[in-house]
């Protein structure tokens, strides 16, 4: 079975979250028109990325009727977007709801803040704790969601497809850490070839969609792109520029990944998990030896 | 939580405050190895009271209070100027800038009066901002700001204007509570009595020109900015809500004059965003 994803390559407006809602909609729409069963928005397309203390100003529940709202005039269109959450307790996170038909059937909370080099988002939003995967029946099946530096840490999308994950799906503000120079290129590069690595280690397909534009002197290189199970480019947005990109992927492909590649089956997560308690216990020093330094 | 009562402003420990501020400005001398101020002394009640606040951190002896009328200044801007040099004993100058403003004007014409008056603003105060730095390289000094929170807040101030100094004392005091902060420290009565002008055409008043109240200013100022509550409860609260908003709208305009411009970032560590230092450490020092 075949189902095709558009990636909204959009450049939110900074805290203007009527505009941004707007302008979901209406990318919602033409993805619609292309026939995409799933519409991936940026992260924080509905508010912008350098909110520093905008953040409370633009957050919202995740029952919130503007955002349960998009994409639900299309029947059956999945939507993945990001939003600033603010949760029943008040904390405020950077996380990516996935929409259908007016309801909520997925919500992701960034776990990995980046604090450093350009980065400041642990300063202004709280860290999710928890890395799941939702069932979003045929023909995509299962979906993982993550958002932008949950990324560069490999846990995550491989708990993801250990998890059932079909698809995982990734929703990116990524800024150029040197748009200007090589330097810029590479880290991009770097990011196409983790997504590639995932997907054939996890033989899972991945959809990642980032946006761009520039704000306050920072630019956001786009790139967004689609990759099969088997590690191979589907479909690639341009850098820097607005765009629709639309890719279609098929099932029997990850099917046939999974017979003729078994690692997942392969994986041995219960000597996994009893490294990882060994791991946990010595770096505590629970284990009886004494702290380093 | 019932929005009830607007929360007073907190009342200014003005010792303290002093103290706070006396040794903020001895670091910054230490920090930058400079040992001397330069101040523009307009005869109002913000640069008299960072005069003094200097006088007492560094002595009368490494404090230049300029003062730098125009053609249209007040007499008594320049009588209660005097007052405070004399009531510190610190070095003064003074350097009229008329002679400076108006071939300027003179020489790029057009618009109507108002805005005639905003240029002639803009002019005189970036003007004396010349002066001040020009006397500071003379007099080995660091420029010390006038600007209080209220300015800075709603942008009431000259970008490289009056705005531009090497260190800002009385940048988180409300106007309202400076004067707490200035009666402690000795300002003369006539200038704490005085309606606040920036003097820049006969008869202004702060109070005329922003069409508001001091008092009803800072109150909508900290409530919206210190607390953090909404122009919705500021009204609740009893608030005029053209105030609140004429405020509130005010603080996010002038957002830019609180800031560096935007660098528009090529390489892996760019000023303001991944090359980050304090702005006095080792090896700053001239």
């Amino acid at each position: 079975m075949e189902y095709r994803i558009a990636l909204a390559q959009v450049a939110p407006h900074l805290g203007d979250v009527a505009a941004n809602l707007e302008l979901a909609s209406d990318r919602v729409r033409a993805a619609a028109g292309e026939g995409a069963q799933l519409t991936l928005l940026p992260e924080l397309a509905l508010t912008g990325y350098l909110l520093q203390d905008l953040v409370p100003d633009v957050a919202m529940r995740a029952d919130d009727p503007r955002l349960l709202a998009i994409g639900s005039e299309t029947p059956g269109m999945l939507v993945a977007i990001g939003f600033v959450e603010e949760t029943d307790e008040h904390r405020y996170c950077n996380s990516v709801a996935l929409l259908r038909d007016g309801e909520l059937v997925g919500l992701h909370r960034k776990v990995y803040l980046p604090t450093y080099g350009l980065f400041d988002e642990g300063r202004f939003t709280r860290a999710g704790d928890r890395i799941r995967t939702v069932t979003v029946g045929e023909p995509i099946g299962r979906i993982g969601l993550s958002v932008c530096e949950d990324f560069w840490h490999a846990s995550l999308p491989m708990l993801q497809a250990l998890d059932g994950a079909s698809l995982l799906v990734n929703v990116a503000a990524g800024p150029s850490r040197a748009p200007g120079s090589s330097a810029g290129l590479q880290a991009i590069e770097g990011w196409h070839k983790m997504q590639d690595t995932y997907a054939l280690l996890g033989t899972v397909a991945l959809a990642f969609c980032n946006r761009v534009g520039n704000e306050e002197g920072l630019t956001f290189w786009g790139g967004s792109r689609i990759v099969a199970a088997d590690g191979s480019t589907v479909a690639q947005a341009p850098l820097w520029e607005e765009a629709l990109v639309v890719g279609t992927l098929e099932t029997d492909d990850l099917r046939m990944q999974r017979y003729g590649l078994p690692l997942l089956a392969d994986e041995r997560i219960e000597l996994v998990r009893r490294e990882l308690d060994r791991i946990i216990s010595e770096r505590a020093g629970l284990d009886g030896t004494p702290p380093e330094g | 939580m019932a929005a009830t009562a607007l929360p007073p402003l907190p009342a200014i420990e003005p010792a303290q405050a002093i103290e706070v501020i006396v040794g903020f400005i001895r670091a910054q001398m230490a920090q930058t190895g400079f040992s001397r101020l330069v101040v523009g002394l307009s005869g109002g009640v913000d640069s008299a009271t960072v005069a003094f606040l200097a006088a007492r951190a560094l002595g009368p002896d490494d404090l230049l209070a300029v003062r730098m009328p125009y053609r249209t200044s007040s007499d008594s801007s320049e009588t209660d100027a005097l007052r405070v040099v004399e009531a510190l004993g610190c070095r003064t100058e003074r350097v009229e800038i008329t002679s400076m403003v108006e071939p300027m004007l003179a020489l790029v014409t057009g618009g109507d009066e108002a805005s005639l008056n905003v240029r002639r603003g803009n002019v005189m105060a970036r003007q004396r901002m010349i002066v001040l730095y020009d006397r500071s390289a003379a007099f080995d000094a660091l420029v010390i700001g006038t600007s209080n929170k209220t300015e800075a807040l709603l942008g009431y101030g000259t970008l490289h204007g009056d705005m531009a100094a090497g260190l800002a004392p009385i940048g988180d005091l409300y106007k309202t509570q400076l004067r707490a902060v200035a009666g402690e420290l000795g300002v003369p009565q006539e200038i704490l009595d005085k309606p606040p002008s920036a003097d820049l055409w006969p008869g202004q008043t702060d109070e005329d020109e922003l069409g508001r109240s001091y008092d009803l200013l800072d109150r909508a100022l900290f409530a919206l900015v210190d607390r953090r509550w909404s122009a919705d409860r500021c009204v609740s609260a009893g608030l005029d809500r053209a105030l609140v908003e004429w405020v509130a709208g005010r603080v996010a305009r002038m957002e830019f004059k609180r800031q560096p411009p935007p660098v528009a970032k090529l390489s892996l560590r760019t000023p303001g965003f991944d090359h980050l230092y304090p702005r006095r450490r080792p090896g700053s020092r001239r």
